[in-house]
């Protein structure tokens, strides 16, 4: 697909109600994630590697550390002189409801009337993986579909908050369940959809007249019949942050080989803010273990099945096991941390001990002392 | 007319460094990679963007492509900025006297148009082989307090090793009465850093008149100095302490790798009001499996590391397999060393592969004659076969491999 072809829309904020402790101060987009990463990096690097070259960042509230993050869009390549990166804040009254993706579609109707590409590629931000929407793109050319939606087979990441597609055969969602989690195998969204442009201008002033505005429900169930919505399976790794332990598993599952090489493709690679810190720098009597660690880290201590975000610092004789450390937090020496999720700027003092348990990780919030 | 620059920096990077042999076999000696995620052209680059000279000569002639393309539009370093920045100028064809940079004050003479552009009232001269962090703005204000044709960075350096630098003498006030290349005995422990700032009106007199002179060799060390002492211009000693290392050799090169990982040594490269950009891997974070010991090392994104791992760099994408042993060793972006190999006292360049159970250089104490030990070095896009041996201070080459 050629980059001109296809608008890529980010929705920065959906779903932010499901992890509540880490997006007080922030979008569901600007999440840590993997030791430098933000939960947007996913999807904006792949559409970037997709080749599409305009990207449109939906935002609500809260969209200050998102655009701190994103900047100018030059980190993955889209301060452009044609194109790149737009960011589109809220724009006249907040009549939220429900998730607010027809009323933020429609507050950007100038954006997506003004543009000239044929088609709309809508993406949550809420899912970690790395996908070609080049191969999308030619599924959905190929089924000549007026919407694909991506979904993935297998256990439902989450028991009742996920959409679930009945798929024939051919391709063709038959049918579209809401809100709904399965305790079998089952065909889950992984929130990403294909259309033209102009079908989504339709569907959307469609909506917004008659007073709907559910987008799964109004804009995609009620549609099911007369248009041809057609499911991608996407078969690679995939993690939909829909709780706080899920958000924890999904940086656990980084631990594993075949996670990261699905994750981290040497020719798509996933693009993040640059930070210029030092390489790590492993100390004399440190030990680490199973554990992915960022640069600019200092380690003195143990470490052990932990994600190190940048600039963290482990003092001697302090003992990690099991935990989330985000950027610039210092754990001071002989702390003992186990199944903790510190987020950014954390500092534990000496010999303090804290602990969760691998189903309830203790979550520390921005900038604590303890 | 571009807006007038006080300060333009030009940065000597034409060199081969043939004293790196297969390191720089492919590209200038300014693109050698240091200390795990650098360049060695990062650390004049962010000294001159942390000192506020934001525009930039690359003076480039040996091996570009690999360094031209590492600066790119200077983004990393913020300075691709619109009226200044940093420019790479390569030698080329005039409708008279077409020439190569003959010499470090040639490559300057070739490109007074350049500097003319930004009508600066200093031009700061550096090399692109050093590793140090300095403040150019303080040896600016130097400089002016003293009224000084020239000031040269000087650093004062162990007597009993004077005479392998080139020294300067001095009066009581720092200013300059002699050069004294290579003393056999020197009179004074100040060497030459390699770091100069020129009044510009005066400079450009002393290039153009050197390049009357079909004697001279087009030098700064050797001519223009030399003739401007003679001429009677003010010329001073600026003494900077703090870390600095002429990393033109293999041993060099180690060294300074080494010091990064000795708490002691005064290069903190995590100084967030300092700090030493680069053009970053775009890479996850490292791993460290179950089962790895990592001690006293830096290790850079995307690198997995299953063995051992001891006072030793590893740059961007190293890959160190299960029960491999890395002790005292710089190891360079992209390279693997597989099951069981023993690499020690080495210089691991890019993309190389050290074969399963194979042995890469030795601990001097296990080397009976003295002078036979050294660095090993196995050249980029080596591909060592299984049981390989490399001798210590054997410096190893990809073509030699494949035959």
């Amino acid at each position: 697909m050629r980059g001109n072809e296809v608008i890529g829309i980010l929705f920065a904020y959906v779903h932010e109600e499901r992890v509540r402790e880490l997006t007080q101060n922030r979008v569901m987009a600007s999440i840590p994630f993997g030791g430098r990463y933000r939960l947007v990096d996913f999807p904006l690097s792949n559409m970037v590697n997709s080749g599409m070259n305009k990207v449109g960042v939906i935002t609500e509230e809260n969209y200050q550390s998102l655009m701190d993050h994103l900047g100018s869009g030059k980190a993955w390549n889209l301060s452009r002189k044609s194109e790149g990166l737009y960011m589109l804040p809220p724009f006249g009254a907040d009549t939220r409801r429900t998730d607010g993706k027809i009323e933020s579609l429609a507050s950007i109707m100038r954006f997506l009337q003004n543009s000239h590409e044929e088609y709309v590629l809508l993406s949550d931000c809420d899912t970690v993986m790395n996908i070609d929407y080049r191969d999308v793109f030619k599924f959905h050319t190929e089924k000549q579909a007026d919407i694909t939606v991506i979904y993935r087979h297998g256990m439902s990441p989450d028991t009742d908050k996920n959409v679930v597609y009945t798929v024939d055969p051919e391709g063709v969602v038959r049918d579209m369940l809401i809100k709904r989690g399965s305790d079998a195998d089952c065909n889950y969204a992984v929130g990403m959809r294909l259309m033209k442009r102009d079908l989504l201008i339709n569907l959307v002033q469609d909506c917004m007249s008659r007073n709907l505005s559910d987008f799964d429900r109004d804009l995609m169930q009620r549609n099911l019949g007369d248009l041809r919505i057609c499911g991608y399976e996407y078969t690679g790794a995939a993690y939909t942050i829909t709780s706080f332990s899920s958000y924890f598993n999904a940086n656990m599952a980084l631990m594993d080989p075949k996670v990261r090489s699905s994750l981290f493709i040497p020719d798509h690679p996933i693009y993040t803010k640059v930070r210029d810190e030092m390489p790590a720098r492993y100390g004399l009597g440190s030990s680490v273990s199973n554990s992915i660690i960022a640069d600019g880290c200092i380690i003195d201590g143990e470490v052990e099945n932990c994600i190190l975000f940048r600039g963290v610092k482990v003092k001697k004789g302090a003992k990690l096991k099991n935990c989330v450390i985000m950027q610039n937090c210092v754990i001071g020496e002989n702390t003992k941390l186990d199944y903790v999720v510190a987020d950014k700027n954390v500092t534990f003092a000496d010999n303090r001990t804290m602990a969760g348990y691998q189903t309830y990780p203790v979550y520390v919030a921005k900038g604590g002392q303890v | 007319m571009l807006p007038k620059q006080e300060v333009v920096a030009m940065l000597l990077a034409g060199g081969q460094g043939s004293r790196l042999g297969v390191l720089t076999k492919d590209i200038a000696k300014p693109a050698v990679p240091f200390g795990g995620k650098y360049r060695i052209i990062d650390f004049p680059l962010s000294n001159c963007v942390n000192s506020g000279i934001e525009t930039v000569g690359v003076l480039t002639q040996y091996q570009p492509l690999e360094l031209n393309e590492y600066i790119g539009s200077g983004q990393p370093w913020d300075l691709d900025s619109m009226n200044a920045g940093v420019h790479v100028l390569s030698p080329y064809e005039k409708r008279k006297k077409t020439d190569w940079y003959k010499g470090t004050a040639n490559a300057i003479t070739q490109n007074i148009p350049f500097i003319e552009r930004y009508n600066p009232d200093y031009v700061v001269v550096l090399s692109g082989d050093h590793i140090y962090k300095m403040d150019y703005s303080k040896m600016i204000s130097f400089h002016k307090e003293k009224g000084a044709a020239v000031t040269i960075a000087v650093q004062p350096v162990p007597m009993e090793e004077a005479s392998r630098f080139g020294i300067l003498n001095t009066n009581e006030d720092d200013s300059i009465y002699e050069f004294d290349e290579k003393p056999k005995k020197p009179k004074s422990d100040l060497a030459n850093m390699g770091i100069y700032v020129f009044t510009w009106e005066k400079l450009r007199k002393f290039l153009l008149a050197d390049d009357e002179d079909p004697k001279s060799s087009n030098d700064f060390g050797k001519n223009v100095l030399p003739a401007m002492l003679n001429a009677g211009e003010k010329m001073f000693a600026y003494r900077f302490e703090g870390y600095w290392k002429d990393v033109g050799t293999i041993d060099s090169l180690w060294e300074s790798n080494m010091d990064l990982l000795d708490p002691n040594v005064p290069l903190d490269l995590s100084d967030a009001d300092w700090r030493i950009y680069s053009r970053n891997p775009v890479m996850p974070p490292h791993y460290v499996a179950k089962g790895a010991h990592v001690q006293n090392s830096l290790i850079a994104e995307g690198c997995n590391v299953y063995g051992q791992l001891e006072f030793s760099v590893l740059f961007a994408g190293v890959y160190v397999a299960p029960g491999a042993v890395v002790t005292d060793s710089i190891v360079m972006p992209g390279a693997r060393i597989e099951e069981g190999a023993h690499v020690q006292y080495a210089i691991v360049a890019e993309n190389a592969v050290i074969g399963p159970n194979s042995v890469v250089g030795k601990r001097p104490e296990e080397v009976e004659n003295k002078d036979e030990w050294g660095v090993a070095v196995v050249g980029p896009d080596c591909k060592l076969p299984a049981g390989s041996v490399v001798p210590p201070k054997a410096m190893i080459d990809a073509e030699e491999v494949e035959k």
